[in-house]
């Protein structure tokens, strides 16, 4: 059977491929896709040899800031992006977890003082890819992080 | 002037440390002064903690400030829904400095980031109580007259207990050796004993509390063991008593052995050693009020220097 192109390709923007397939709507959240203008199409359960199922996201005219980006790290550790331009990939790159998490972890301690005031949580990452609440110094694995829900 | 908030001192270094206890020695010598005479400090608690305020308040008094705030939150706007940022900012354009005791963990540092005025943590939940770990050092460093090499005897409640865990972190600049003696259920947690694997601090854990143990004290450092920890009651009825320190069990203490508490006691002093050479925390208390003042004058620019040449002592 021959093979074909589920997705349609781009012509300028950003790919995110081999998206966990689980993980598809967490990271159309934390890219606050559901406010972008321009023309997005997401593919979901998509068959994938190494994977089994994953998921992909084309953003068209879309290019995020590297600390946008990054914090992607945070559910998706090993992501892989491509940057289209002119329908050719002139970047691809993989995302790293930033030093620094501003509003987009949840802390799990609910005495937190970021789970009782409007205020943006904040989070220091460490080698072993545990994430420390600044504030009340709670200690998050990677595994457990829930995001701030916006 | 430099804004210093004090909300942890888990991060000073060991001269820092050492800095803050001169000060309170000197605060010691001589604890009424003038130092303070037209400064404002609120005492903010969010959650009542009399001994606290009290300690703090008798501070800023003695250094003649004046103090406003209050013990009650209740009577606080917070009950009406109003942010905690909304009630530093408000209190910031009346005093110079805020003492916050908070039942929220983390509020402190919050406070510290948004007050245009320096903010001294005096207890953010389960997370830190810096001026009791500092009326701790004090205490272990007058008694002992050093804080190097000590062997520190933790009693009680050792996974719950903030002070412990304060000292802890505290105390890794001075190479101590801990004896960690918990019921089971209220071990030393492994997020503390794998910071003293990373810190190369010595640790010993005992399930035994008897005489034999405690001959190899400097600081006895009881805690309480509280019902309200355990899950099983059953397990708290067969363990409360076994971390009572009795009398007859400082048969073989070192004659520099004291033991301190945070207060309140409950049970886990008999009062019959109140009398006894070894017993230091009523004064370990006191010691409180000398550190306090340390504290606010650190975090209001006031330097050791300056307290030391302080013109304004009242004989």
């Amino acid at each position: 059977m021959k093979k074909q192109l589920m997705v349609a390709a781009i012509e300028n923007g950003t790919v995110i491929d081999h998206i966990p397939a689980q993980k598809l709507f967490a990271v159309v959240n934390l890219l606050h896709l559901d406010r972008m203008t321009s023309a997005v199409t997401i593919g979901y359960n998509l068959p994938s040899e190494g994977m089994g199922t994953k998921s992909i996201i084309k953003m068209a005219d879309k290019f995020f800031t590297d600390e946008e980006l990054d914090q992607l790290a945070v559910i998706c550790p090993d992501l892989t992006l491509c940057i289209i331009r002119d329908y050719e990939i002139v970047e691809k790159r993989t995302v790293t977890l930033p030093q620094e998490l501003r509003g987009i972890v949840k802390c799990t301690n609910p005495k937190c003082i970021t789970n009782n005031e409007p205020m943006l949580t904040h989070f220091h990452t460490d080698a072993s890819q545990h994430l420390k609440c600044h504030y009340c110094n709670t200690i998050i694995s990677l595994d457990d992080v829930k995001l701030v829900e916006n | 002037m430099e804004k210093r908030s004090l909300v942890t001192i888990a991060n000073h270094s060991r001269e820092k440390i050492e800095y803050l206890i001169q000060m309170a020695q000197e605060f010691e010598q001589h604890p009424n002064r003038r130092l303070l005479e037209g400064r404002v400090v609120a005492t903010l608690f969010f959650e009542p903690s009399t001994r606290t305020r009290l300690s703090f308040e008798t501070a800023a008094n003695r250094l003649g400030a004046r103090v406003i705030g209050f013990a009650d939150p209740k009577v606080t706007s917070g009950t009406k829904g109003e942010t905690l940022k909304d009630t530093i900012m408000m209190v910031s354009n009346y005093a110079d400095i805020i003492v916050m005791r908070h039942y929220l963990e983390g509020a402190a540092r919050y406070a510290s980031e948004i007050a245009p005025v320096p903010i001294v943590n005096a207890g953010d939940g389960a997370n830190q109580h810096p001026s009791q770990t500092m009326l701790d050092l004090y205490s272990i460093y007058k008694t002992q007259g050093r804080l190097d090499n000590l062997d520190i005897f933790l009693v009680g409640d050792l996974k719950y207990g903030r002070t412990v865990h304060s000292i802890l972190n505290a105390m890794y600049h001075f190479n101590p050796t801990f004896h960690f003696i918990a019921p089971e259920e209220l071990a030393m947690p492994d997020i503390y004993k794998t910071f003293c694997h990373e810190h190369n601090i010595k640790y010993v854990e005992h399930t035994d509390f008897d005489a034999d143990v405690i001959s190899g004290a400097d600081i006895l450092y009881m805690t309480r063991v509280q019902r309200e920890r355990f899950t099983d009651l059953m397990e708290y009825e067969r363990v409360k008593d076994r971390y009572l320190l009795k009398l007859d069990m400082l048969s073989k203490a070192r004659p520099n052995m004291k033991i301190l508490h945070p207060l309140p006691r409950v049970n886990e002093i008999e009062y019959s050693i109140d009398e006894n050479p070894h017993a230091y925390y009523f004064e370990q208390a006191r010691n409180g009020l000398y550190a306090r003042q340390a504290l606010l004058c650190d975090a209001l620019g006031i330097t050791l220097d300056e307290v030391k040449n302080d013109k304004t002592i009242i004989k």
